[in-house]
């Protein structure tokens, strides 16, 4: 059962140069989410994600899109904009992980310790922080989602198709696996 | 594929009908009709109950998205059975900046004029309408209760009003 009356895909294709991306180009299966960094669903998730990468290796490429929904999530957007900026010194993946590992720490103060930890350019971080240097990219990346069919928190896609199946381990493991086997 | 369940859903009023108006309190001492907003599009968002995961869900993010619904002029009215001091509630619990109209008596009465009421639940439909600005239905829909419909059909229906030129 289809639950809209179009088939929702990913309306911006994974790039490269553009996209904070885990795995190789050549992989066959290519797992996007938009997920917003103060949602606790984003934040079970997270050790799932690890999982699977763990276990389909080179085979599966990872993406991260940004998707916060500010209305419910008030730090959302300056933890998107912090993990952006450690993006822009090469770093996103880090803090991407540091901000699921502490979601219930996002105040400006502790992103700024965060980069602290990963040894960024304070300077420039602040300096981003402070003129909101990513928002224009974040919001990007929302309506993106938003015109893919992102309908909360995480949505992923398969391969381009959204999985509209539970996202618990064994689940997202076989909807991959599959994936990847017809793409072979 | 999330929902396996048999649900019986009802045809929503179909594109092309004109809007059946209604006069709805959004606060206390405020009432929001429809035929206000002629001359510029409306986007009528049933929804079951306030307070329940997925409506709050799919209202906070049309607070979200609505920058992009006023750059096409549309205007976003929530309804639901709750009264209204539900819908303050609610609306502050959630930072939601858009009318919740209370659908509440006769109860469901709008609802029913749209077809998207659930006899049986009492509540209404998960349902969408994009009305133009002459008051036209142009795009309507009806999610699956438990199923967030997002923003996509919106925002692709008020596109396409523009092509039509008919705003």
């Amino acid at each position: 059962m289809s639950t809209t009356q179009w088939e929702a895909v990913l309306t911006m294709p994974v790039a490269e140069d553009r996209d904070h991306i885990q795995g190789p180009p050549d992989a066959a299966v290519t797992l996007v989410q938009y997920g917003d960094y103060e949602c606790p669903y984003c934040g079970e998730a997270y050790p799932i994600i690890k999982e699977v990468q763990a276990r389909l290796g080179e085979s599966l490429r990872f993406v991260f899109r940004n998707f916060p929904i500010t209305t419910s999530h008030p730090h959302a957007e300056r933890a998107a904009e912090a993990a952006e900026s450690a993006a822009a010194q090469g770093r996103f993946w880090e803090m991407h992980d540091l901000l699921y590992e502490n979601q219930k720490r996002l105040s400006d103060e502790a992103l700024r310790a965060y980069a602290e930890t990963l040894e960024l350019d304070i300077e420039l971080f602040e300096k981003e922080m402070a003129e909101h240097a990513h928002t224009e990219r974040i919001h990007e990346d929302f309506m993106s989602g938003v015109r893919s069919g992102v309908n909360g928190t995480p949505t992923f896609y398969i391969n381009g198709v959204r999985h509209d199946d539970s996202y618990e381990t064994e689940v997202l493991l076989d909807a991959l696996e599959r994936a990847a086997a017809e793409e072979r | 594929m999330t929902d396996s369940r048999v649900v019986s859903q009802a045809t929503p009023l179909p594109p092309g009908t004109e809007a059946p108006d209604f006069e709805l309190a959004s606060t206390p001492d405020q009432k929001v009709s429809l035929s206000e907003f002629r001359g510029q599009p409306v986007i009528l968002a049933f929804y079951p109950e306030d307070w329940s995961p997925v409506c709050s869900d799919q209202m906070a993010l049309y607070q979200e998205v609505l920058p992009e619904f006023r750059k096409y002029g549309a205007e976003l009215l929530g309804i639901s059975v709750d009264g209204i001091w539900s819908h303050l509630a609610f609306a502050k619990d959630r930072n939601l900046h858009f009318p919740l109209l209370a659908d509440f008596e006769p109860k469901g009465e709008v609802a029913r004029a749209y077809q998207a009421y659930r006899d049986k639940e009492g509540t209404s439909e998960r349902a969408l309408f994009v009305i133009d600005a002459n008051g036209i239905v142009r795009w309507s829909y009806v999610s699956p209760v438990g199923v967030n419909p997002g923003a996509d059909g919106i925002l692709r229906a008020l596109e396409n009003l523009g092509k039509e030129g008919t705003s």
